[in-house]
This record gives structure tokens, sequence and C-alpha cells, in this order.
């Protein structure tokens, strides 16, 4: 008896909890909005973008040997639906400097002596891999022995081979290792997460400590107060990233091609824009959780969408529409053109025009929206 | 608007305020408030939690925008110009909101700096206050590790940093003990003496006699204004302190007197107001009561008492109440 009756009395209590859970969850709006979106949009994001099958990889063609059978072969490709040719280059060097900005993935060179390769059995061609994405570039891989016999069709060109059809060269990654493209990828993960975190969070403490009551009565400007913010994380930032690229090289053997100084440039790039998106963060939340809640919001699609795990041409159109979105893809872009390509950030552009505009925009939006009042 | 700002605002007005009303959702936190205080005084919001002192001082720094009704600090109008007030105002917050990871002195200079005060100037201005508000000993130390009293110090010391004309202070001693407290209020006279103007609000009596002028708020409501002489003399009650044993049966049974303005139990004596148009009240509540065993004798009026008969309840209960969500 005496057991029953504790043991009802603790399912009350246990009963009271639970209840007063849920009504503080349900008053708290953004806590209750993220448990319903993080799912809902997430789901539908990464249904969409984790595709592991991965089709339509953009690849430019160099023709040298001007002949009908060129294009027939690269009619071939397009349906096997592995690549796209999306750009035709006049020689392998353009072709060359398309891959590092990254514009294509893979260059196919046809030489000037085509046909006879083709009688005498030699590789036809030539297929230039960007070899930094593993996933890209064991795709490509597999057009190393495509099959010709249903091409050629002529007799007289019929070709008795064991040579593969094309020759591959790997860039930038030749022994296929993963990590080569990971590590800069996971400057981009990482920053990603700490900078909007460090921000958001650190304006909502001082608003959750009371400091933000005495800072707003001085005669401080919101833009002022924004940008003193997030100077210091920037530091912090290039911190993080001299960690992680040190310990890239020192511990996987990743080196970095490319300037130093063009690293350095980009990444402060990215920060500035990931400490304006936990500065608007900052604004909307109302608790130091709710700013993490936030934060995760937008980093669970920074790792899955930007490229770092899934390579961005492998992704559904809408998929890569939200990616364009988010400041971490527009970064492991350029960290990974840098790092691994030594491409030169002038050669980066729209990437960089991109993370400046965010930047500015944000900070503009973050100072509007930061009101020196209570109400 | 501008007219009746001009009207009644000349150089000598802080802060001037008309039909001020600042709601949240169905409460009303201030209702139709009207102000007119000087510069040079110490001016006294008394009333309980809830009342709407808070929310008064915060619209009057421009942190809340009301509702209705204009206000005019400084010359400034209010929330308009709120800008341009904040920097020769005060403002020293209920709860305590400087860095607890920072020592004395580097709030001081981060203060400072944000206020725009040069170098050498602030330099000078931080050893000063240190020495003012003793807080030299302390000056190396972590906020976090200071009493309660220390920590009110430092607040009082930074709101003053900048030299401002007007200082908000909300409910400034409510975490120190009563010595603290008294110390602070010698603090409070020098600041106004050199002209500063002060608001402070307060729910402790002691701490509200001490104001040069006193508005007593209620819900929103500003019940009386005046002196605290004044409001103390011109109370239209006397008071009959009766000692005796059942107290709280006579007490209800005294309130049934159309005559008895209200009740209040101090320890073991009974504190009356009756109406001053009884002429001799100890005669008229024997009369009323009949019991030989109480002792009987009339007392001056306090402020407490004024806060009895203008909100009708004293101030501890209405905390009671405002805790209780009623």
């Amino acid at each position: 008896m005496s057991v029953s009756f504790t043991l009802s009395a603790s399912l009350k209590r246990i009963y009271a909890i639970v209840l007063k859970e849920l009504m503080q969850l349900g008053r708290d709006r953004v806590t209750f909005a993220m448990i319903v979106m993080i799912p809902l949009i997430q789901l539908l994001m990464f249904g969409y973008a984790i595709n592991t099958d991965v089709r339509k990889i953009p690849i430019g063609v160099v023709d040298q040997s001007h002949t009908a059978i060129a294009r027939i072969i690269t009619e071939t490709i397009k349906v096997t639906q592995v690549v796209d040719v999306i750009a035709k280059y006049e020689t392998p060097k353009q072709a060359e400097a398309a891959i590092i900005r990254g514009d294509i993935r893979a260059a196919l060179i046809y030489p000037v002596d085509l046909s006879q390769r083709i009688v005498q059995g030699e590789e036809i061609g030539q297929l230039i891999v960007d070899g930094s994405d593993t996933v890209i570039s064991s795709a490509l891989l597999q057009l190393r022995h495509m099959p010709l016999d249903k091409v050629i069709v002529e007799p007289s060109l019929n070709r008795q081979s064991s040579k593969p059809t094309f020759e591959v060269a790997l860039l930038f990654n030749p022994s296929r290792r993963s990590q080569v493209n990971i590590i800069p990828g996971l400057v981009g993960i990482i920053l990603t997460m700490t900078m909007i975190l460090f921000t958001s969070a650190a304006i909502v403490r001082e608003r959750e400590h009371g400091n933000l009551e005495l800072l707003i009565t001085t005669p401080i400007k919101p833009l002022e107060l924004m940008v003193g913010k997030i100077l210091p994380y920037i530091i912090v930032g290039l911190m993080q990233v001299t960690i992680i690229l040190g310990l890239g090289y020192l511990v996987f053997g990743v080196g970095i091609s490319g300037d130093i100084i063009d690293v350095f440039f980009v990444t402060i790039l990215f920060i500035a824009a990931s400490l304006v998106l936990g500065l608007i963060i900052s604004t909307i939340a109302k608790t130091q959780l709710q700013a993490m809640q936030m934060t995760i919001f937008i980093l669970l699609p920074s790792i899955l969408l930007s490229g770092f795990m899934f390579p961005y041409e492998a992704m559904p159109k809408i998929a890569q529409y939200i990616a364009e979105l988010l400041p971490a893809t527009h970064f492991i872009r350029m960290i990974r053109a840098v790092v691994l390509k030594g491409a030169e950030t002038n050669s980066l552009v729209y990437d960089n025009l991109w993370l400046i505009s965010f930047t500015i925009l944000g900070l503009i939006i973050a100072s509007i929206r930061f009101k020196k009042r209570l109400d | 608007m501008n007219n009746i700002i001009n009207k009644n605002i000349n150089h000598n007005t802080a802060i001037y305020t008309k039909g001020l009303t600042k709601t949240f959702g169905e409460l009303i936190a201030v209702n139709k408030l009207d102000l007119n205080i000087q510069k040079g005084s110490i001016y006294g919001f008394l009333g309980p939690n809830g009342c709407g002192k808070s929310t008064t001082i915060r619209m009057l720094c421009g942190l809340l925008t009301p509702n209705s009704g204009i206000a005019n600090v400084m010359g400034f109008n209010i929330p308009k110009q709120a800008e341009d007030l904040k920097k020769t105002v005060g403002y020293m917050t209920q709860k305590f909101s400087l860095y607890n990871e920072l020592s004395v002195i580097e709030n001081l200079n981060f203060m400072g700096k944000i206020f725009g005060i040069n170098k050498h100037d602030l330099k000078k201005r931080v050893n000063t206050l240190l020495g003012r508000y003793s807080l030299y000993s302390q000056r190396n130390q972590r906020v976090d590790s200071m009493s309660g009293g220390q920590k009110q110090r430092l607040a009082l010391a930074t709101s003053v940093l900048h030299k401002p004309s007007l200082l908000f202070l909300d409910e400034p001693t409510s975490a120190v003990d009563p010595e603290n407290r008294r110390d602070f209020w010698e603090k409070l006279f020098d600041l106004s003496e050199s002209g500063t103007t002060i608001l402070v609000s307060t729910h402790y009596m002691d701490e509200a006699e001490r104001c040069h002028e006193l508005a007593i708020l209620d819900r929103g409501l500003l019940k009386a204004e005046g002196t605290p002489i004044d409001l103390m003399n011109n109370i239209g009650a006397n008071i009959v302190e009766i000692k005796g044993s059942h107290l709280r049966l006579l007490k209800n049974r005294l309130l049934t007197l159309p005559t008895i303005k209200a009740v209040a139990q101090q320890g073991i004596r009974l504190r009356v107001l009756i109406d001053e148009g009884i002429t001799k009240p100890i005669e008229y509540i024997q009369e009323n009561i009949h019991d030989e065993s109480l002792e009987y004798n009339m007392a001056h009026p306090s402020l407490e008492d004024v806060f009895v008969t203008v909100t009708g309840s004293t101030i501890e209960k209405s905390i009671d109440l405002q805790e209780k969500g009623e």
C-alpha cells in the first residue's frame, strides 16, 4: 500500500515536471520553432543532397583533332550522364586553368592524331582530373576503360587493344587520399561552428547578464558595438585555421599549394561573414540556448550541402541553390582551390565578392535590428 | 505637443512628463504619469515592486518607448532625442550590470572609453573615483569576488564617470546592508551638492525620507507627491498607537469603523490612522471599542503612514501581493 502510494506520488511529481517543461517549451517560441524546423527543413534539404551516386560532373573538352569521331566520342560520354560537358577550350593550358578556378572538374583532351591512335589501339585521349575530391575522381576514373566498340562502327577503324581508352592524369591529389580534400573543408566547418556561436552567444550573454542594459544607456552606436564585437574573434578564427592547416600538414601531409597570403585572405573573408551571421542571430535569440540552436540550424546544412561531405556537383539544383546561400559553400570552394590547386584569390572573383557582399549586408542588417531599447 | 512642453519647462526643469503611459500587454505599468522635477534635487520614487518605478526610469532614459504621453528630460524630447540625452545622464541599473570577469579598474576604464573620455582625463577621473568611493584597495580585484556594498559603490562610480548632470538610480541599495546604505546616501548628498540632479527609486521608507521630494507610486499611478515633511504633515489623519493583546481581532473590529483610514500592526502595537475630522481620536476609539486593558498614545505620522493612507496598504503587503501575482 505504502509502496503504491509513494509510486503514485512520485508519478504525480514527474507529471508536474513534464507539464511544466511542455509549458515552458510552448512559450519559448524560438526553441519551439527549432523543434519543428530542424527536422522538417533539414530532412528536406538533406533528402535532396545526400546522393552518393555522382552524376553530371562538369567537364570541359579540348579538341585538337577537329574530327567527327571526337565529337561522337564526346556525345557517347555525355550519354553515360556521369559528366556534363559545359565548356570547350582551345588548349590544355586553358582547361587546366579552368580546373584550378573550379569551373570544371576534368578536361577531356583529344590529340591531333586522334584517328591514328584509334587504329593503333593507343589511348585515344587524355583525361585531366581534379583529384582533390576523391568521390568525384572515382566517378571519373570509370570513364578510363569506357568501351568504344559501340562508337566506332567503321571496320577500317576497328580497334583491337588492351590499352585503356583514356590516359588519366590526376591533378592535385595523385594518390587519391580523402584527407587532402577533407582538411581544407574542415576549416570551413569548424569556423562555421565556432565563429557563429561565439558572436551570437557573446551578445546574448551580455543581454542575459544585464550588461547590455547599461551599455545601451551610453552614447555607443549599434555599428560600433557590432564591429567591436567581431574584430577580436577574427584573431580567434585565424588561430583555429593555423591549427587545422598546420596539423593537416604535419600529421596528414596535406601541404598548401597556394600562397599563404591567399589562404589567410579568403579565411578572413569567411570569418567576417560567419561572425556577421552570428551577430544577426544575436539580434533574434533571447537566450544563449536559442543562439546555440540557431547556430546548429546553420551548421548542419553547412556540413552537408557546402560540398564538404558530398560533391556540390552531384547535388540536385534545388540543393545547390540552398548551398549557394551558405557562406561555407563559397569558402570551402575557395580554400580548396587555394590549398590544393594553388589558385590565386583574384581568380575566384565570384566567391570573394559574394562573401564581401554578405558581410557588409549582414552588418547593416544586424545594426538595424539591434535596437538600443529594451522593448 | 511642443507648446505644452515649452509652456511648462524652463532652464530649471530636469524632467517634465505629461500623461506618460506604458503598457505591457494587458498590464498598465505606468498610467498617465505627470512629473515636473527641478534641477539639483534628489527626487524619489517610492513604491513596491511592480508599481512602475523601473519602467518610468527606463522610459526617461529612452530604453523603453512610451505608449502615449510626452516626456522631456534635460531639454531633450524623449524618446526622439534619447541618443543626445545619453551623454548627459548616468544610469545605475537595479541589477548589477558591470562585467564580473573584469577588475574594478578595467570596468571603469572600459566604460570611460565608451563615453569617449580621453586617456589622460580618464586616468585622473578613475583615480579620483577610486578614492571617493573607497575602492582603491580593490582596484585590481575581479568584480565577481566583491561584496554587495563594494559592487554597489563601483556601480555608482561608473554611473558618474562622465560627470552626468542627471543621475538615475534604480533601487540602488536593495542589495546592501543598512550601514552601507547610510554611507551610500552620504555620497548621493555630495553629488547633489555639486549640482547633480538625482532620481532614485526605492521601497525603503528611511531612504525615501532623505529625498528632497518624493512621488508615491502604486500600480502605475502617482498617488501623492511632495517633500517628505509636507507629505507627513498633510496626511489628513491622526495617528493613535494602541498597545495590548488580541491585536488581530481588534484590528478587524477597528476596520469596521468608517472613520478609520487604516490599521497596521507593528509588533505588539497597532498603528491606527483616524480621519482628522475626529478631534479627540483616543476618546473616539475608547467609546467604540470598550476595552480597559488597552493602552493608547498619540503618535507622529511617518512616511509609512502616508504610504498606507494614499495606497490603502502597507508597503510590505503591497510587495507580498506583488509576489503572489495579484
